[in-house]
């Protein structure tokens, strides 16, 4: 993770904006669901032009539509700015189901899938391992700290999705083609009839006001093995620190 | 100027009682102001007085049994009300997948920003300051500007259980939600595996992640384990592809761990489990990949096949011990 010592911002993904693995499978899911009920799969992101990538790679799976929030003002938002500019683009979809991670693989604040089934009054049904449809009924099995519960809903309804939910097709070459073909459509936060202050930096009510950096106390030796050739050196750590 | 009033919510465990998370946070609002506890649950009244025995001096008590028999949206509807009459200063939420739930239900309802994964909290003025680890290295100060109340979520193991004896007092928490809320249902509950790793208590914890290759492979990590006589852990990474059940997570959505030793293996080191495992005494990492970040916070790192140096490791062993 990365965090802008200026604007002490998180700079998300850094090296390119791919779409996030976590991301897949929700993506998948939804293709299967289309596979078997019939529909369309439509993506939506929100995030700077370069977000256009995450979009592509889903389209090439198979989504049908893609939608991209990309405004300057919407920088810096908290999870309810995020959830605020989101649901402003979802909720004119009408989608039957809305299918999210369980929190980004960089952030990782989990609060955005929660308050955006809150903003679009949907049920929420989270952290999902398993989910199928029969008609209107969505159920799901999700690992809780107490164990293994399975919840039931009627559509619409939104779901947060684990990696165990399915595993991500690759696009296949006329995936690729396909989605070179699609029109990802832009969104400003004029078209979303949002006003500037409710999201990004400005809506924000938390300010990240300090980042320090700790050293780490110990200095860590890293030894490169050669067949085999480290194990020597781990026993002679593990009884320096008395364990054997 | 009144004292601050610092809200718990409180998760019921399946004997009964409110849930070790939970009277972490106790100790926590008891420094900032006075420790009042939630609980809506149908068993909430057997909770009272753990909660008082911890620190509550109130405890506001729902035990509808709808609580038992759907998820989230009663619960958000009842505790959004009081909100809304009593006006705490901060709403405390352990780690914990329900209380999640509610905490970003409610930043909708309530047009409030929470902050999560928080291991300190403290007040400057009416300001809030908290302390949220990025990671192993780097540490954000949030400050809340918002009147709140506040919604703050707090790392497992960030505060010590205190039983410090007293008595809370009981106030009815009426139930403020109606069918319309009654939405999704709890169909049931398959109690976790008992059988799993202790991995909490462990001096010593083997752990595996996606570098081991496949599922097959996870038998190294166990044969480790149990030849350094300690537990099996994994990533969420492969417990979510299920290799080994959720009972063996070490991570952020798991167990937070402080064994004397940590040995991880084909463990790259996400942020998700270095906020598991970092305060480890002692911590070795094998993997492959050399500027994977596990190293960072390695005592002895070795870049290598975890597939050779594994099973040779603990063959060694077996000599030697």
């Amino acid at each position: 993770m990365v965090v802008d010592p200026g604007t002490k911002r998180l700079v998300r993904n850094p090296a390119e904006s791919v779409l996030d693995t976590a991301d897949e499978y929700g993506v998948e899911l939804a293709l299967q669901l289309v596979e078997q009920h019939g529909g369309e799969v439509t993506v939506v992101t929100m995030g700077p032009a370069a977000a256009d990538d995450a979009l592509r790679r889903a389209l090439a799976m198979g989504a049908n539509h893609a939608i991209h929030l990309l405004d300057d003002a919407l920088a810096g938002s908290d999870a309810l700015g995020t959830a605020r500019a989101l649901a402003a683009a979802i909720a004119p979809l009408g989608a039957d189901l809305i299918i999210c991670a369980t929190e980004s693989t960089d952030a990782y604040s989990g609060m955005v899938p929660g308050a955006l089934a809150e903003l679009l009054e949907l049920p929420q049904l989270t952290f999902a391992r398993e989910a199928s449809v029969e008609g209107t009924t969505l159920t799901v099995k999700r690992a809780v700290d107490t164990g293994i519960q399975t919840i039931q809903a009627t559509l619409p309804a939104l779901l947060s999705v684990t990696a165990s939910i399915a595993e991500p097709r690759y696009p296949t070459f006329r995936g690729l083609m396909q989605a070179k073909r699609v029109a990802v459509q832009t969104k400003s936060l004029a078209d979303l009839g949002l006003d500037p202050s409710q999201v990004g930096a400005a809506g924000a009510q938390e300010r990240v006001t300090e980042i320090t950096t700790q050293t780490v106390e110990k200095q860590g030796v890293k030894i490169h093995d050669e067949g085999g050739d480290s194990v020597e050196q781990i026993i002679a750590y593990l009884k320096r620190i008395e364990v054997i | 100027m009144a004292e601050r009033r610092v809200w718990v919510w409180v998760e019921v465990d399946a004997d009964g009682q409110p849930h070790k998370l939970s009277l972490e946070l106790l100790t926590l609002a008891r420094q900032l102001g006075t420790a009042e506890a939630v609980v809506l649950h149908p068993q909430a009244a057997g909770t009272v007085e753990a909660l008082g025995q911890h620190g509550a001096a109130v405890v506001h008590v729902g035990d509808d049994a709808r609580y038992g028999e759907y998820v989230v949206d009663p619960q958000v509807a009842t505790l959004a009300a009081l909100l809304a009459a009593e006006q705490p200063s901060l709403v405390l939420f352990p780690s914990m997948f329900a209380a999640r739930d509610i905490q970003a239900r409610l930043v909708g309802r309530l047009g409030l920003s929470a902050v999560s994964n928080a291991t300190g909290v403290r007040y400057e003025g009416e300001q809030i300051i908290v302390t949220t680890p990025y990671g192993a290295e780097t540490i954000g100060t949030v400050t809340l500007d918002n009147a709140g109340p506040h919604l703050v979520q707090i790392r497992p193991k960030a505060f010590p259980v205190e039983a410090v004896g007293g008595t809370a007092e009981v106030r009815e928490a009426p139930a403020a939600f109606d069918e319309t809320a009654l939405r999704v249902r709890l169909l049931g509950t398959e109690e976790a595996v008992s059988e799993g790793p202790n991995l909490e208590d462990a001096d010593i914890i083997v752990s595996g992640g996606r570098g081991l290759g496949s599922a097959d492979n996870y038998v190294l990590i166990e044969e480790l384990a149990a030849q350094l006589g300690g537990a099996p852990g994994a990533t969420r990474a492969i417990v979510d592809a299920g290799w080994v059940p959720y009972s063996y997570q070490v991570g952020q959505t798991g167990k937070v761990v402080k064994p004397n030793l940590y040995i991880a293996c084909g463990i790259s080191g996400a942020i998700q489990h270095l906020v598991g495992m970092g305060g480890s005494a002692h911590i070795i990492a094998i993997n492959t990949d050399e500027d994977a970040p596990i190293f960072d916070v390695a005592d002895l790192g070795v870049v290598g096949d975890v597939l050779t140096i594994v099973p040779a490791l603990t063959a060694r062993l077996r000599e030697e011990m």
